[in-house]
């Protein structure tokens, strides 16, 4: 295998699209919000992009994801349209939630992903219900819960994954240790180092994974996919990761230095996955700067589409209550 | 002593209010401790709303206490701390994340004294605001009535700096649970203005003060009609009476400020004198605390009564994200007014 597991150019290709996608839509949103356009508040997971997209390229349209509270790129590596996406920020009734559930609750069935659940460790319990129903009709889907490290000292980390446990449910938990929940440094409230620890305590399988790298992201999440995709039961991954910004869009990031941000900066997944395939000649610079610009026209059309989708009305919000 | 030299306004928004009455509360008795997420992390928010902001300097990471995230320990640890004597102000950062820990306030800390045949006490205080602010259905919510239909809690919503200082300072020295329910959009600052935020300071003294719990105010004498309101609602409701003056039609306008136990004597008076009643809360209405009040009039002042009581609530939905949403379903300034009106038909 070389170093890029064999994947063919056209598809590390779309991998980096994926993955540019995700960080031009937070910026521009980022922007977007600044100007005033966008009602609420924003988390956004620039630098987490490699998670996602490594994750989810893995993933049917019928196999489901659970999300959080930073669900942007959760959206976008499933398959949500960027459009829909945008609208729902605009709270519009062409967004994917037609304008109900905004930034913290991305979500569409069609492509498999549960409106984002904004309580934190809110999806780690549910998830166990979608494993369930999996299991008991013998379907082949599979569903994954991303979460952040934060949410391991909710107890409903715990109880879900030792129920999956017990249960062997096609189950994979994807951790997103980016070392803070909200301001507080996972060190100063847990006195396990790693994540990944803490499944041994339900004897749940769990690897480490360079969060910053869509390979080593891709490769892991593929076997622990297919293992529960088999029926060997759940699987938890721990990928090290950072987010770039602040936790919120009013963060002043006071708590961690500038020091071990440059490090993370440094270790940007798309550059790293981009640079890679320039150096070992598989593309041209070129060819990533024509993804680029192709990734901003799909922004660009995403906002016009938003901007000119009509508005919700009154009565639309008393709609949808019961089935 | 008369002086006739204007007292000098000191005037503070809720947030700075909150922050003086805890650091009192904790240079006056030593068991008295802060505890939630996000605490009293250096370089970090002080609480979700800036609350703590400068605690941990004076009272330092041993009384100012960070935890995981995880209401269940939030809410446990308080009960249990104040079970062995202690003196908890927990901090919940939204109050949808009570739900995590109905257990140890439902459960545990509003029965601890009534199991125990009332040898124990659980003097805890929980804080968590409220409110629609543009952020779709789990950051949300007004859950107040869910805490007062819970026998051995009481029950506060505090819309002003004066009273929210005191009020706090006498959760603290009460001997029971205390929930205290803070709406985001009055905290004061300016964050918010887009969801409709407004800038609210009052006067608060320099010298120290309680204000009683199960005590309400009037806020603005009337002699038509009776509303009681709280939070944003109040100042909306304060807003339409100003409106409806100009009609003719006085507004008495009241904040009960503790919704359990109800100051029942002060909303009884109001009522008897202007034989008509409005409840305007945020909360949903089905079973909302409207309801209790609505029910209580009923059965007190019935007679009274010159005019159907109304209810002016957030429609019975999740809270929608969409701003145009949620204008629509929550209480307004416009249909707090239009309802009013409807009584003098
Ligand atoms: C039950 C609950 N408690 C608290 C919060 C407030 N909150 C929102 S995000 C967050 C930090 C979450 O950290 P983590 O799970 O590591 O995810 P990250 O933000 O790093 O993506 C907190 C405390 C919440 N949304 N839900």
């Amino acid at each position: 295998m070389d170093k890029f597991n064999d994947l063919s150019t056209e598809h590390l290709l779309a991998l980096y699209r994926r993955m540019m996608l995700i960080r031009r839509f937070e910026e521009r949103v980022y922007y977007l919000f600044l100007q005033g356009e966008l009602p609420g508040t924003l988390h956004q997971c620039q630098g987490q992009e490699a998670v996602a997209v490594g994750v989810c390229d893995h993933l049917n349209y019928t196999d489901w994801i659970t999300s959080t509270h930073r669900p942007h790129g959760h959206a976008l590596a499933k398959g949500v349209s960027t459009e829909s996406a945008m609208a729902e920020l605009y709270g519009k009734v062409t967004g994917c939630c037609k304008g109900k559930g905004g930034s913290m609750h991305f979500g569409d069935p069609a492509v498999g992903m549960l409106p984002a659940i904004a309580i934190v460790g809110g999806g780690n319990s549910v998830v166990a219900g979608l494993g369930l129903a999996f299991k008991l009709r013998k379907t082949q889907q599979v569903a994954v819960c991303f979460f952040g490290e934060g949410a391991t000292n909710e107890g409903a980390f715990h109880e879900s994954i030792n129920f999956a446990a017990v249960q062997k449910l096609p189950i994979v938990f994807v951790c997103e240790n980016n070392l803070y929940g909200a301001s507080t440094a996972y060190h100063a409230v847990s006195p396990v180092k790693d994540v990944a620890d803490r499944a041994a305590a339900y004897n749940v399988p769990a690897q480490i994974v360079d969060g910053m790298d869509v390979l080593a992201v891709r490769a892991a999440a593929g076997d622990a996919i297919a293992a529960a995709r088999a029926g060997q039961g759940p699987i938890l991954l721990e990928c090290k990761t950072y987010r770039f910004t602040g936790h919120s869009r009013s963060d002043a990031r006071g708590y961690r230095t500038k020091t071990e941000e440059a490090e993370w900066l440094a270790k940007d997944p798309i550059p790293g996955l981009g640079n890679a395939m320039v150096a070992a000649g598989r593309i041209s610079a070129d060819n990533l700067t024509a993804v680029e610009d192709d990734v901003m026209r799909e922004l660009d059309e995403a906002v016009e589409f938003a901007r000119n989708s009509p508005d919700t009305t009154p009565e639309q919000a008393l709609e949808d209550v019961l089935a | 002593m008369t002086t006739n030299i204007a007292i000098e306004e000191r005037r503070l928004t809720i947030a700075e209010a909150l922050r003086e009455a805890i650091a009192e509360e904790m240079r006056r008795d030593e068991s008295v401790f802060l505890i939630g997420e996000d605490v009293g992390v250096e370089g970090g928010f002080g609480g979700a709303f800036g609350v703590y902001l400068g605690l941990p300097e004076e009272f330092g990471h041993e009384r100012i206490i960070d935890t995981p995230i995880s209401e269940k320990v939030i809410a446990g640890a308080a009960t249990g701390a104040a079970l062995m004597g202690m003196r908890p102000i927990a901090d919940m950062q939204y109050s949808d994340f009570l739900f995590e820990c109905m257990d140890e306030l439902v459960n545990q800390a509003a029965k601890m004294r009534y199991m125990s045949g009332g040898k124990l006490s659980v003097p805890m205080v929980m804080r968590a605001p409220v409110g629609a602010t543009n952020r779709g259905a789990q950051h949300a919510q007004c859950p107040e009535s869910y805490f007062i239909h819970v026998p051995g809690l009481k029950v506060v919503a505090v819309s002003d700096a004066y009273h929210a200082k005191g009020i706090l300072k006498s959760a603290v020295r009460d001997n029971n649970p205390v929930l205290i329910f803070e709406h985001k959009l009055l905290y004061g600052s300016k964050g918010r203005s887009m969801a409709g935020g407004i800038e609210l300071t009052t006067h608060v003294p320099q010298e120290e003060y309680l204000f009683p719990i199960g005590k309400a105010v009037v806020k603005r004498p009337g002699d038509h009609v009776t509303i009681v309101a709280t939070h944003i609602s109040l100042y909306r409701s304060l807003a339409a009476a100003e409106e409806l003056a100009a009609d003719g039609i006085s507004c008495e306008v009241i904040d009960p400020i503790t919704l359990n136990p109800l100051d029942k004597e002060t909303l009884f008076a109001s009522v008897r004198k202007t034989g008509r009643l409005v409840i305007a809360h945020e909360d949903t209405l089905t079973g909302g605390w409207g309801a209790e009040v609505a029910a209580l009039v009923a059965d007190e002042c019935l007679f009274s009564l010159e005019a159907p009581i109304k209810r002016i609530a957030t429609a019975d939905v999740p809270l929608p994200f969409a701003p145009i949403m949620e204008q629509a379903v929550v209480p307004t300034t416009e249909r707090i007014a239009a309802t009013i009106r409807g009584l003098f038909r």
